[in-house]
């Protein structure tokens, strides 16, 4: 029960899956369990190249009843924005990692009669943890996995353990080949699907299910979501008389406190109304839902736990 | 220091319910400022609050075997106050693995959580259970793992289902609720289940709660506090039961009301659960007698303003205007007039005999 704070996690073991994909097993550094992985869930690994840090999320591929360690997989891209390559080259067991908090935005839904994974490429991980879940609610489902026909042999040995009389497939004929309309044409009523892959492969499962008249809210597509990050900027505290800078994953709430000035807050996600604050200077990025459009266009008061600013710098009369 | 239980208290016939002083200053007092309103009061459920209520995930006080026997009374007389629908399987053993886990970790001497593999025991000492049962397997359980655990545990309790933008009341075990039916409201969507709450709808504080709660993350659980005013230390005041408590509130006089009238107070908590992504929403309720708030001077005088300058519409909507004059007259001349300070906190630790 204390707020979400990163904690410490030791590589334990890192596994090659295939020449570009590792599986990586964390375990707690200060021993313990970790919480109940959510399925579906992610975690966002931050990592030190020296003065660059980068933060990227990952979905975990271990199942929920697994607290000793979590386990994600990484595909080495070649255009990776430096996590993937960092982790593929730089990590080694025994290093210890900043995580975060598990967060679930990719969940199954309770009320279906079925559920249809899938997945592309990478994007067979978050499946991967929705197997066992499935698996132990008895629920009915089917999963297709799309693959190059090298990765084929490495994403049926991931799914082999859950394959046993369930319709899995993994396909490795490339999209064309796969007849996307045919199979959720033929799913019973009540079915919610699931994806997980490159953009246009969930692009094209929104449009083919909306084309065939699917409710919207039985379509998912995986998200790692982060509602207050964005550009750093700078916040001059005008009373207080300071300057704090706000960082990418950070709110400007955290930012002020940690510059030690006590703001108002109190539920820390832009409902209560509590933390607003005079802007005097500069543009808000409004993204709570305590103000009124009125009063969000009128330009005078954020709310400093979940708004930011647009543009480099704002006053505020804190 | 260890909690002395008093198993053999009363919530209805003959109300033996008492707080000791340790008690009665780990009340969560409702009311952070001289006067109230409706608004989005939630903040992060985290431990170390004002007072000793807010120390454990789950909190566990005097009157927890009294509570439990209570609620086993009540399931007894209406099994219907425990409902879960189908759907909500992976809900109810995540809270089954929510609480015992917390319980065990917050409360070691009464609770102990053992674990081989998916073969789980449970000790709870005060209660005298020892269950051994195979997680996931609810045949193993003497009922299903939402009721088995809310039995051992003080306060009601909801699943939320989390589909279309929406949270739906889909389980619950309710017996000592502020005039609510889970039988009524199961299957309700969020604005359903609040119904028509003066000055709250027009203030929009239910559209920003819901988006708020519908971003509920796991490992950030949040509280808020809510209260009403109940006649007798009662804690079923049904809508079922409720030719057996009307009555009371005509039992109220002049001479009876301060051990009479008792501020009832939710401590409700919400949780974003792993498995099944569902909320539960603990509504813990703590009933204080007006006579023992005037013991604490922060909060007679507080609860004298509150009440004195009370909206109308929400005095009617919470059944108040029985007896709220009376309960005003009773605590205005405790009232001297001294500024309080801000929060909850009673800002005394002892209670002068
Ligand atoms: S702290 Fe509640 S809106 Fe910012």
């Amino acid at each position: 029960m204390t707020a979400a704070q990163p904690f410490s996690v030791r590589v334990r073991e890192i596994v090659e899956l295939a020449p570009s994909l590792k599986r990586f097993s964390f375990e707690p550094a200060h021993g313990g369990a970790f919480p109940t992985p959510p399925a579906g869930g992610h975690v966002l690994l931050t990592l030190r190249d020296g003065a660059r840090v980068m933060k990227n999320a990952y979905s975990l591929v271990s199942p929920p009843s697994e607290r000793a360690r979590y386990d994600i997989i990484v595909r080495l891209v070649a255009q990776s924005r430096g996590g993937s390559s960092f982790l593929h080259r730089r990590v080694a067991a025994g290093d210890v990692l900043e995580m975060a908090n598990p967060v679930s935005l990719f969940p199954l839904a309770s009320t279906a009669k079925k559920h249809l994974l899938i997945g592309g490429g990478i994007g067979i991980t978050p499946l991967l943890s929705f197997l066992p879940e499935l698996k132990a609610r008895g629920a009915r489902f089917e999963l297709h996995q799309l693959a190059t026909l090298e990765e084929v042999p490495v994403f049926e040995r991931l799914l082999a353990p859950y394959a046993a009389g369930e319709e899995i497939r993994v396909h490795g004929g490339g999209r064309a080949a796969f007849d996307l309309a045919g199979l959720l044409a033929r799913q019973p009523l009540g079915t919610h699907v699931y994806v997980c892959g490159p953009h246009s492969l969930m692009d094209a499962v929104a449009s083919t299910a909306a084309a065939l008249g699917w409710p919207k809210g039985k379509v998912h597509k995986e998200s790692f979501g982060g509602d207050v990050t964005g550009l750093p900027f700078r916040a001059v505290l005008r009373k207080s008389g300071i300057e704090v800078e706000v960082g990418e994953s950070q709110s400007l709430l955290e930012a002020i406190e940690a510059a030690g000035v006590e703001a108002p807050c109190l539920c820390r996600g832009g409902a209560c109304g509590q933390c607003a604050t005079s802007l005097v200077e500069g543009e808000a990025d409004h993204r709570d839902d305590f103000l009124s459009a009125e009063e969000k266009a009128a330009g005078t008061l954020i709310m400093t736990c979940v708004s930011r600013a647009r543009g480099p710098r704002i006053v505020i009369d804190l | 220091m260890t909690v002395q239980f008093k198993p053999a208290e009363t919530f209805r016939d003959t109300f033996t319910y008492k707080k000791s002083p340790e008690d009665l200053l780990r009340f969560p007092f409702p009311f952070p400022e001289d006067s109230y309103m409706y608004s989005v009061n939630i903040e992060p459920h985290v431990r170390g609050g004002p007072t000793a209520a807010f120390q454990a995930v789950f909190d566990i006080d005097e009157h927890y075997i009294a509570e439990c026997k209570e609620r086993a009374r009540v399931l007894a007389e209406d099994p219907k106050r425990c409902q879960v629908l189908p759907h909500m399987m992976t809900a109810e053993w995540d809270t089954l693995e929510l609480i015992m886990e917390s319980l065990a970790a917050d409360y070691p001497e009464h609770f102990t959580l053992s674990k081989d593999g998916d073969a789980w025991t449970w000790v709870n000492r005060p209660l005298g259970i020892q269950q051994s049962f195979i997680f996931g397997k609810a045949e193993t359980l003497p009922c299903g793992p939402f009721e088995y655990i809310t039995r051992q545990a003080q306060g009601d309790f909801t699943l939320q289902d989390q589909r279309e933008d929406n949270l739906f009341v889909d389980g619950g075990m309710v017996t000592t609720q502020a005039d609510w039916s889970l039988e009524f409201d199961i299957g309700m969507s969020f604005h359903e289940w609040h119904g028509p709450v003066p000055l709250a709808h027009e203030k929009g504080v239910f559209d920003r709660a819901l988006k708020y709660l519908l971003r509920l993350q796991y490992g950030q659980p949040v509280r808020r506090l809510n209260w009403t005013m109940t006649v007798n230390p009662r804690l079923d005041t049904s809508p079922e039961n409720y030719p057996v408590w009307g009555p009371d509130k005509a039992s109220v006089t002049p001479q009876n009301v301060a051990d009479k009238v008792h501020l009832r107070v939710e401590l409700q908590t919400l949780y974003r659960l792993p498995r099944s992504n569902a909320i539960l929403f603990g509504i813990r309720c703590y009933l204080t007698s007006v006579a023992d708030i005037a013991k604490v001077p922060k909060w007679r005088r507080r609860l004298h303003r509150v009440l004195r300058d009370l909206n109308p519409d929400i005095a009617a909507y919470k059944g108040l205007p029985r007896f709220r004059e009376m309960v005003v007259d009773y605590l205005a001349p405790l009232d001297d007039g001294a500024p309080t300070s801000a929060g909850i906190a009673p800002d005394i630790d002892k209670i002068e005999a």
